[in-house]
């Protein structure tokens, strides 16, 4: 009886993770067939070339640039902010902080990741908008440099805690070399120690770029949705994400046109997040044999 | 003058005593062997030398450690400037996951040298006095983790060496080694003497033996007894020396 039951789990189980698998398979297909379909109406140079992105208008244009460019000026934004001081603050806590201190600090930070995007996004409108435009007078309400820049702290968190844990990988003995040899805490962290994690670190870096191109609320409540093909982050712009939002939300018929312009948003979004996610896989693999 | 000295030094590591009261001299240009059990306080003793013990939070030290007759637990010394002349090299070979070259060439780096003759002079004398030169010299530019592990803790004697220290403190140097890089390192330990003042720990009677002219035997926190090596293998004057020395315990 008990190889029953055991049987019943095991397929359960398996179910599960079967379904997990499909539901997957079944989002790729669909961004595809649907992608596929937008490119028999669209060419695909176009949708490449073409720097004006018009589909909800009566002139008609199809080129994600301004949307990617869009994408990737506010993931810029939010990296400048992220990768000092979450590096800085790894450093802090590995090197420089006691242990207890460390214990209470991580999970804190921790919880700026876990704060509600949409309240990062009404944080950006209303309070670091305005407090911009003090300095910046010609900041339009809508902006990407509020919003990357609140992505910015949204995503220290990712940086700071995952580098604390790939210094922290980093055997002792390594730092005793470099103390024993009478290195400062400074060149102790920045010529030993950083370089020994730096897989670990660029891992955390790529994550956090991951996350801050699928980030929506941020971007859809304080960026704007503008597209257009500017590095300027003081304008109004529109992100991939935002875009998806701002059509799914509207009341575009179905199959139309302007419906399949989102899978092919989304396909675009999806690949960078694949191929990102995909890259640091590998250089995690590689980071785990490195001191066996 | 001695070129170490301890007074009367205690240690703890919070409520626990791990040295007591420990006083010794250490003249120039010698070898001297620390020997006893695990946990005897060998080690806790050499990295008080070069204040390795701060590292670690809740470690208390009373007692003087003088090198050259200065003080160094007084607040004003610069503990990572004293640190350059006191080299230490570790029981598990510790090479930096950098090439050979840069292995050896870190000491000078930290210390602002960026002349590339200097460098190059220094990796070359370093690399030769450590005798790992015609091994590696084809392959400077190649990680220094893949060496093998003897030739591993050359390197890190070499890296140590190129800063020119007056001392070396070993930490069981070959604890982990096979017995071919083993004599390796003693044969480099007995050749290093006539420029350095070395302080080895050592699990391994036969090799204090072979390396030290004299012999410091700790048990349980305590200096139980200190002489010449040829003294505490021959003729030692207490009754644990000579069962420790014997094998009876540790």
């Amino acid at each position: 009886m008990v190889s029953v039951k055991e049987r019943i789990i095991e397929v359960i189980l398996f179910l599960c993770s079967l379904l997990t698998v499909l539901i997957t398979l079944g989002i790729i297909v669909i961004l595809a067939s649907e992608t596929f379909n937008f490119f028999s109406k669209v060419s695909i140079i176009e949708f490449f070339t073409e720097t004006e992105w018009t589909p909800l208008f009566a002139n008609k244009k199809f080129g994600i640039l301004p949307l990617v460019c869009g994408t990737l000026l506010v993931t810029v934004i939010a990296i400048l902010v992220a990768l000092p001081l979450g590096l800085t603050i790894a450093v802090y806590l590995n090197e420089y902080a006691n242990q207890k201190f460390t214990a209470v600090v991580k999970p804190l930070l921790e919880i700026l990741a876990a704060i509600p995007t949409v309240v990062y996004g009404f944080f950006a409108l209303t309070f670091v908008t305005p407090l911009l435009q003090r300095v910046l007078p010609n900041l339009s309400g809508f902006n990407a440099l509020s919003a990357g820049l609140v992505m910015g702290v949204m995503i220290i968190p990712y940086i700071s805690s995952l580098s604390e844990d790939a210094l922290r990988a980093v055997p002792k003995s390594l730092r005793e070399a470099a103390y024993g040899m009478g290195s400062t805490r400074l060149q102790t962290a920045f010529k030993v120690m950083v370089p020994a994690a730096s897989s670990g670190i660029i891992v955390s870096v790529i994550l956090a770029i991951s996350r801050a191109i699928g980030e929506t609320m941020i971007v859809a409540i304080a960026a704007g949705q503008e597209p257009k093909l500017t590095l300027n982050p003081l304008t109004s712009l529109e992100t991939i994400t935002t875009y998806i939002v701002q059509v799914s939300m509207g009341d575009v018929p179905r199959n139309s046109i302007e419906y399949s312009t989102i899978f092919s948003a989304g396909i675009t979004l999806f690949i960078f997040t694949f191929l990102l996610n995909n890259i640091s896989f590998v250089i995690k693999r590689k980071y785990h044999q490195k001191y066996e | 003058m001695q070129k170490l000295e301890a007074r009367n030094v205690n240690l703890f590591y919070g409520e626990k005593q791990a040295l007591k009261d420990i006083s010794l001299g250490i003249d120039p240009n010698t070898v001297t062997a620390f020997i006893g059990p695990s946990g005897c306080g060998k080690s806790t003793f050499l990295r008080c030398f070069n204040r390795m013990n701060d590292l670690i939070d809740n470690v208390r030290i009373t007692g003087d450690i003088l090198i050259d007759g200065r003080n160094i637990y007084k607040s004003k010394i610069n503990v990572d400037e004293h640190r350059k002349k006191i080299g230490m090299v570790f029981q598990k070979p510790n090479p930096f996951p950098k090439t050979i070259y840069e292995n050896v060439a870190f000491g000078l780096r930290i210390k602002g040298v960026k002349d590339k003759s200097v460098l190059d002079e220094t990796v070359e004398r370093s690399l030769r006095q450590a005798a790992l030169w015609d091994e590696v010299k084809d392959d400077l530019k190649k990680s220094a983790l893949s060496l093998s592990g003897g030739q591993q803790q050359r390197l890190c004697i070499a890296r140590t060496m190129a800063v020119e220290p007056s001392v070396i403190l070993m930490d069981e140097p070959a604890s982990a080694l096979d017995p071919l890089s083993t004599a390796k390192i003693e044969e480099l330990i007995y050749e290093l003497k006539s420029k350095y003042t070395i302080v080895i720990v050592t699990h391994n009677m036969q090799q204090a033996a072979r390396v030290s002219d004299k012999t410091a035997f700790f048990y349980l926190g305590e200096l139980i007894e200190y002489n010449t090596t040829t003294t505490i293998f021959t003729n030692p004057k207490k009754e644990q020396t000579h069962n420790y020395i014997t094998g009876r315990f540790g």
